[in-house]
């Protein structure tokens, strides 16, 4: 018998992920689910940003980790409310492990929640955890062709964060060539070039950020 | 790694829809899937495998199918499919280089399966 099915194989978790977007409208908050490689520089552009804003929003995160629970005890130093979500080697978060983790936060007067999910510009880019917005950190070292190489991820963004900009005049990266590529497939993604090491450019990414918090509020 | 996962949610889809149809015995399926989706068909070929090995599933043929990447130009508002290489996404009617739009090439759902 041949059976005609049509039925996305990952609805299980879309349908997660639509559960917690309606619990995440229901209490105004702006959830952005962080990706990019290892060592892109995440947890460091969240510290920063935890730490700049603490008297503007109250803001919480989860902590998607391999092993360790290293980021989150940095993330937990800025005073920011964190959980930590261990993989235990798996490549990505997903619907089940964020509702899960969501059950154990205190939400009620949070403005906005960071997923940061494992690093890694393949797997995550296929679940959606209930998120608003997805946002890619690429660092400079990696070099301007990644977008091109991991389209999905960068056809999935909202924001492309262009990180470790201190570190130009070392390494062969255009600016323009990475913009391009990740624009070729996304002409609303919004590009912000940042050194969260050294907070140039962080003012751009705050800024969109207010207005993603105004935007929520308003519903 | 992540199409360990995709098997793990496509194994429970085709024990929903074989339970449905009742039928017992699966003798293939076929999946779909976008050519930026994020997978490898030679891994989920393996993750099928390492998920149905105990089950009644076991030994069944899965077949995948790339759909290609459609997409539209933002200027000219013509459809087109980008060659091989993905470096160059410019449109063949009218130049125009960046922010086209997806039409297909995302996908990633079972089409049907064969079972008795």
């Amino acid at each position: 018998m041949q059976i005609k099915v049509i039925r996305k194989i990952l609805e299980a978790n879309d349908r997660i992920s639509e559960q917690l977007k309606g619990f995440f409208r229901e209490k105004k908050i702006l959830v952005l689910n962080l990706m990019s490689s290892p060592g892109a520089g995440k947890t460091t552009l969240l510290e920063k940003t935890l730490t700049d804003l603490k008297d503007e929003f109250n803001m919480a995160v989860i902590e998607g980790d391999l092993q360790t629970s290293n980021d989150a005890e940095r993330i937990a130093a800025t005073g920011a409310q964190v959980i930590q979500i261990n993989t235990e080697g798996g490549c990505h978060l997903d619907g089940s492990m964020v509702l899960e983790a969501t059950g154990q936060m205190e939400l009620d007067n949070v403005d906005v929640l960071f997923v940061e999910n494992v690093g890694n510009l393949v797997c995550p880019a296929e679940f959606s955890v209930g998120e608003d917005h997805k946002v890619t950190i690429l660092s400079v070292v990696e070099g301007d062709d990644k977008p091109e190489k991991y389209p999905l991820i960068f056809a999935e963004s909202r924001v492309m964060l262009l990180n470790k900009t201190d570190l130009l005049p070392y390494v062969d990266f255009s600016m323009e060539k990475a913009s391009n590529f990740a624009r070729s497939l996304n002409s609303d993604m919004v590009i912000y070039p940042v050194s969260a090491k050294t907070r140039d450019g962080m003012d751009s990414w705050y800024d969109w950020l207010r207005k993603e918090v105004r935007h929520k509020k308003k519903g | 790694m992540h199409e360990m996962s995709i098997a793990q949610s496509l194994v429970g889809i085709i024990e929903q829809e074989m339970l449905k149809h009742e039928v017992t015995r699966l003798i293939r399926v076929r999946v779909k899937y976008g050519r930026i989706s994020a997978i490898v068909p030679e891994a989920l070929q393996t993750a099928f495998q390492v998920m149905t090995m105990d089950t009644p599933i076991k030994g069944a043929k899965l077949e995948i199918e790339e759909i290609p990447l459609v997409a539209r130009c933002r200027e000219c508002k013509k459809e087109f499919s980008p060659e091989d290489d993905l470096l160059i996404m410019t449109c063949p009617y009218c130049d125009a280089e960046f922010g086209h739009e997806i039409i297909s090439g995302k996908e990633l759902f079972i089409d049907e399966l064969e079972a008795e």
